[in-house]
């Protein structure tokens, strides 16, 4: 664990996650928030991991879940509030909602509300690259449920062929909306799916931010040095259920406490506070500070108007 | 890095004519896909057996030899996927043409078509641009049976953010198909099988302009509309009726979206009779919406408006004899637009 960066913005990142996802939940209630929205609670050292090893000009497609991956690949929380509000303000001016924080200055170019479809979408985007010449790199972020639409088969056959510059992150919850992954789909580890296409499969331990950060690390940088495509399963879980409706009664008495017990924040956090890093009392004041910012963003969000049908015209047809 | 990923400007025709060429209908497509690559180095064909021998129709003979397979990319059989490749490359600066071997398997792709073509630029708030075009081999009368022949031009017309365009000619497909690859926005050009092999005049640089429709002869007794095969066979029945002292015009409707009701309009003002011809059924097609928009937009009828259409409901059997009664000839064209023509 040398020569490693600094992981205190880690920690702050994963923090800035948990705690807008939480505020996500508490505009919803007061109705700030409409429609439906989909959190990724205990989840967040995948994204943070998982982006913290791409570079700044490789980019990333990711799914309806994606609130983490775009607030650690940089997005201003106010501009994802926005959006989720509806606000002009937001990332996508308000049209896309809570499904689609996209920023393409950041290399986020699409939070997809169709299962499996931002695995080509990526796809493609490592081919140009590869076509190109460019030593740059596509990841895709995208569910379990996901490995059973015909889109990850075509896309993982066609980056192994091609030896396409892209990992596929699978962030496997347990869970594909109500259903239990071994009620859908016949293999336990999703990282053998990768055998078939002859490329790498592997089993990542999706709560530890380390151990995310190192594997797709070497998958990104085997892909950037003409090696092809790789598979990463992040074992995880999510704490909510599926989407704002979801009371999650179908998860058996004892999981949802036995995986808080690995908490991501709370395995950094320790290991911070062991390594005399950061102390817990500053870890408390560092997320004090965190969630002022959140209800601060909050707020200046929720001040801006929505877009009108004028302004968003343009969004429809390119010039 | 390359220059590749650099916008590419919307080029105007130049004004002096290049010279014009009897090509036919599928060497007309060669000849745009050609000039298109060789001016823009982001433009490049993805789909399946598209690199050897020409490709499955021969619309890309010489290509590969001259492009290579970095601009000519093979696929396996996946178009849902390959298709959202093309996206993903649109989105990073290129400029793909992608082949749909036959318009009936675009459904397959639906997905890439419905939700993500045309949505991904609003959703995201017009933070990107998907210059991708779809080639899709369309129609009848080749024998290819129930699931190889259909014209697929309207089932994708409902969707804002889509444009939809078929090539009747060898001039109006060059000049078509390489607007349709300028455009900064997913284009779905619908090419007909049968085709392939006409000859025509083709004015090479041309190119044509979006949601334009092109008057391909005129007349005052009655406005036939047609599109694909259809404006062929359209104008055959247009000599035919010159015989009964009708003249009709005829109007190739070239874009289903966007549509160019106006053109028709002036048409129809002047001839105060419509007649639709069209190579699939009438329900939900682009004949159904140009005469509910002339109608809603209070177009004087002298006759109601009438449409040949595929005259069964039914798809497209293989018996040879049954598909062509099935499609719309010359003779039920002028049929109709001499009972038209004397409401
Ligand atoms: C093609 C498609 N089918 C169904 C849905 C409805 N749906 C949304 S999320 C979801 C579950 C997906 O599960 P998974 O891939 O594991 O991702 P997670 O929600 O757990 O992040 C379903 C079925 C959809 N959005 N798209
Ligand atoms: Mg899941």
């Amino acid at each position: 664990m040398t020569d490693r960066p600094d992981h205190i913005p880690w920690f702050r990142k994963m923090l800035e996650i948990r705690l807008f996802e939480e505020k996500v939940q508490e505009l919803f209630m007061a109705g700030l928030i409409e429609g439906t929205t989909h959190l990724c609670q205990g989840q967040e050292a995948v994204p943070v991991g998982a982006v913290a090893a791409m570079h700044a000009d490789d980019v990333l497609t990711n799914t309806y879940r994606g609130h983490g991956e775009a607030l650690a690949r940089g997005m201003d929380a106010e501009a994802a509030f926005a959006e989720l509000m509806g606000r002009s303000s937001g990332c996508c001016g308000g049209v896309g909602g809570s499904m689609h924080l996209t920023d393409f200055s950041k290399g986020n170019v699409g939070a997809n509300a169709i299962v499996g479809a931002g695995l080509p979408i990526a796809l493609g985007c490592a081919m140009a690259f590869k076509l190109r010449e460019e030593p740059r790199v596509a990841l895709t972020f995208f569910g379990d449920g996901a490995t059973n639409i015909g889109t990850f088969h075509e896309s993982l056959n066609m980056a192994a062929v091609w030896k396409a510059p892209i990992v596929f992150v699978i962030t496997n919850n347990l869970y594909g909306e109500y259903s239990p992954l071994r009620s859908t789909t016949p293999i336990e580890d999703l990282a053998r799916r990768a055998d078939p296409f002859g490329i790498p499969g592997v089993v990542v331990d999706g709560q530890d931010v380390d151990i995310v950060y190192d594997n797709t690390l070497s998958a990104i940088e085997r892909a950037r040095s003409g090696g092809g495509a790789t598979l990463l399963e992040m074992k995880t879980y999510r704490y909510r259920g599926h989407s704002r409706a979801d009371p999650a009664k179908y998860r058996p008495d004892g999981e949802l406490e036995a995986w808080k017990a690995r908490d991501p924040i709370d395995i950094l956090g320790g290991r911070l506070a062991s390594e005399g890093q950061l102390s817990a009392e500053e870890q408390q004041n560092l997320r004090k500070e965190v969630s002022a910012e959140i209800d601060a963003a909050a707020d200046r969000a929720a001040a801006a108007p929505p877009p009108t049908f004028e302004e968003i015209q343009s969004y429809v047809y390119a010039g | 890095m390359s220059t590749l990923a650099e916008p590419v400007p919307q080029v105007q025709a130049p004004a002096e004519a290049a010279d014009e060429a009897q090509l036919t209908y599928r060497d007309a497509i060669n000849a745009a896909l050609d000039d298109e690559m060789s001016g823009d180095p982001a433009v490049l064909l993805i789909g399946e057996d598209i690199a050897s021998d020409g490709g499955v129709f021969k619309t890309n003979a010489g290509l590969i030899e001259k492009y290579g397979p970095g601009r000519i990319l093979n696929t396996p059989i996946c178009e849902n996927g390959f298709t959202g490749v093309a996206l993903g490359m649109a989105l990073m600066g290129m400029r793909p043409v992608v082949e749909f071997m036959f318009s009936d398997f675009l459904p397959t792709a639906g997905d890439q078509i419905v939700n993500q073509l045309p949505k991904y630029r609003f959703m995201s708030g017009g933070q990107c641009a998907v210059p991708v075009t779809i080639r899709s081999i369309s129609g009848g009368t080749g024998r290819f049976g129930t699931q190889h022949s259909a014209t697929g031009e309207s089932w994708f017309m409902a969707l804002p953010g889509l444009r939809v365009v078929t090539a009747s000619s060898p001039g109006s497909a060059y000049a078509l198909l390489r607007a349709a690859i300028r455009d900064n926005n997913p284009v779905l050009f619908h090419e007909h099988k049968g085709l392939y092999g006409r000859k025509g005049p083709v004015r090479r640089g041309s190119i044509a302009e979006v949601g334009k429709a092109e008057t391909v002869r005129g007349g005052k007794d009655v406005t036939i509309v047609a599109t694909l095969l259809m404006v062929e066979r359209a104008l055959k029945a247009a000599d035919a009726l010159v015989e009964d002292g009708i003249e009709a015009e005829v109007i190739d409707l070239r874009w289903v979206r966007p549509m160019d009701v106006s053109t028709v309009r002036a048409s129809v003002e002047r001839t105060g009779r419509l007649l639709v011809a069209e190579e699939q059924v009438h329900h939900g097609g682009w004949g159904a919406s140009l005469i509910s928009e002339l109608t809603m937009g209070g177009v004087g009828w002298s006759a109601p408006p009438a449409a040949v259409s595929l005259p069964y409901d039914q798809p497209v059997p293989y018996s040879p004899p049954l598909e062509d009664a099935l499609i719309p000839g010359a003779d039920r064209i002028a049929e109709v637009a001499r009972s038209v023509a004397r409401h």
